[in-house]
């Protein structure tokens, strides 16, 4: 008789039996960061060890996960976790959204909507919003706990005092239920709106810095701004070199070393699911032509 | 000496937990909604299978289970699956199963956590009649899309009140969790609980 060399899904019970009250406690305290004793995963820290114990410990053999990294179902932090769990767990795996059960993401929200059924795990590198402001965890703590933060907007107000308008564009922060203000992970601003009133279950987990925290189904979740300065996406203002979508996240790929650059879909699920339904965008860029597509848009 | 504490865990330990944690945390995710824990866990009466399941799926020696009714067989049988130890003291319960008859106002005891750790706080279980066909209450909150209506029945006296007690002192306190026969209804701290 051989025994597995591991647990199904890698992790051990114990290990998964902690992370589950952890991930409960996150539900019912939507953006608040819970602590959990990540362990040692076998890939480095910054490589998404806490959304992977997250993952870890909500799959079951019935689930489909897909993995994204950027948008990207094909780059090599979401091939290698796809292919961890399709080993140690042998779950099913797609690059199709809207098959997924599970969706592990490190800085992106797909394009599609995602549906009740769906859940949602970010990689998160640093989870305090106050960390940069405030050093000191017991502090930060403490500012949570007084809700005290008027350091978030006086950064903000400091980027409208030196560039005329809020310059943060990712890892930009929220609000939850008008209580917790929450680093959303680092995806791009674009996708803040997304976070709001979700109908799926969205998981936030950090290794290196061992804390989980969740946002609920239809969740409030606002946007940090002022009055006169409210919040805004980026846009851009020529569709997708390959599948000509408007109102999307891009990716600006330089073609060669004379400036030809082309922008294209973040979400490359999205954009392939357009492309095979006949959509096609302008393609190269001619040479020489300089782009300069993102644009911030003070509505 | 009975031996009614050994039967009647998870058959398959690994995937027991994994489909009893998970019907929990959509019971979570979704308050109002009813998890099913048929067939996972057979816990001596008078615990019920859902509170056998849950505790089963997340008690283990880090959590301390507080018994508000002597229940000896299933006292024995959660130490004896978990390694979870069973407290006589309530605020350092992590776990409390109440008593049908609960006397709310004692519910003030256990932990609500800290204004710096509100995680630090009890889960309890609450047993009831039935989770169907009892008296209308409407829920919102995180979770919920609109309104949520529940209709429990055999909830103690002065529920609404320790409820909503509970609700206004957000960010801390504790989540409840209803559990009739093998099914869940989670009400965490979040959720806003209203006369239909």
């Amino acid at each position: 008789m051989t025994l597995p060399a591991y647990n199904f899904a890698y992790l051990d019970e114990q290990t998964k039996r902690m992370i589950r009250r952890a991930i409960l406690k996150g539900i019912a305290i939507p953006g608040y960061q819970v602590p959990f004793a990540s362990r040692e995963m076998p890939m480095p820290y910054g490589w998404g060890t806490g959304g992977v114990q997250v993952t870890a410990a909500i799959l079951g053999p019935d689930d489909v996960l897909k993995v994204i990294d950027q948008g990207a179902d094909d780059t090599t932090n979401a091939v290698s976790i796809r292919a961890f769990f399709a080993k140690t767990a042998n779950v099913a795996t797609t690059t199709k959204t809207a098959d997924a059960t599970i969706i592990q993401t490190r800085h992106r929200i797909p394009e599609e909507r995602l549906q009740a059924h769906q859940t949602l795990v970010f990689q998160v590198p640093i989870p305090e919003p106050l960390r940069f402001l405030e050093p000191r965890e017991t502090e930060t703590r403490v500012m949570h706990g007084l809700e005290e933060y008027g350091l978030v907007h006086v950064k903000l107000y400091e980027d409208i005092a030196q560039h005329g308008h809020i310059a943060t564009t990712y890892a930009y922060p929220v609000k939850v239920e008008g209580r917790y203000v929450m680093d959303p992970s680092p995806i791009p601003k674009f996708d803040n709106p997304k976070l709001d009133r979700s109908p799926a279950l969205q998981l936030f987990g950090a290794g290196r810095e061992k804390r989980i925290y969740a946002l609920p189904p239809f969740t409030q979740v606002t946007s940090l701004d002022f009055e006169d300065h409210p919040f805004t996406v980026q846009t851009f203002n020529r569709p997708c070199a390959l599948c000509n979508a408007t109102g999307v996240y891009m990716d600006e790929v330089v073609t060669d070393d004379r400036g030809g650059r082309m922008f294209v879909c973040s979400d490359t699920d999205h954009c392939e699911t357009r492309q095979a339904e006949g959509h096609a965008g302008p393609g190269l860029p001619q040479l020489g032509e300089h782009a300069s597509s993102e644009q911030e848009t003070t509505r | 000496m009975s031996l009614a504490f050994v039967d009647g865990g998870f058959a398959e330990p690994v995937f027991g937990s994994q489909r009893a944690f998970r019907a929990l945390m959509d019971a979570f995710a979704r308050p109002g909604s009813i998890a099913d824990l048929a067939g996972l866990a057979g816990p001596p009466r008078p615990m019920s299978s859902a509170a056998g399941a849950i505790l089963l799926a997340l008690a283990d020696n880090d959590t301390p289970v507080f018994f508000e009714t002597d229940m000896p067989d299933a006292q024995a049988w959660v130490g004896f699956h978990t390694g979870a130890p069973v407290t006589g003291a309530a605020p350092s319960a992590r776990f409390v199963h109440l008593a049908d008859d609960s006397d709310t106002t004692a519910w003030s005891r256990f932990a609500v956590g800290t204004a710096e750790y509100p995680d630090r706080s009890a889960t309890l279980l609450l047993p009831v009649a039935s989770l169907r066909g009892g008296h209308r209450l409407s829920l919102s909150g995180p979770g919920i899309e609109t309104l949520s209506d529940i209709a429990p029945q055999g909830l103690p006296k002065g529920f609404a009140d320790v409820m909503a007690a509970n609700r206004a002192g957000f960010p801390l306190g504790f989540d409840l969790v209803l559990v009739s026969g093998s099914e869940a209804l989670a009400l965490p701290r979040t959720t806003r609980i209203e006369e239909a």
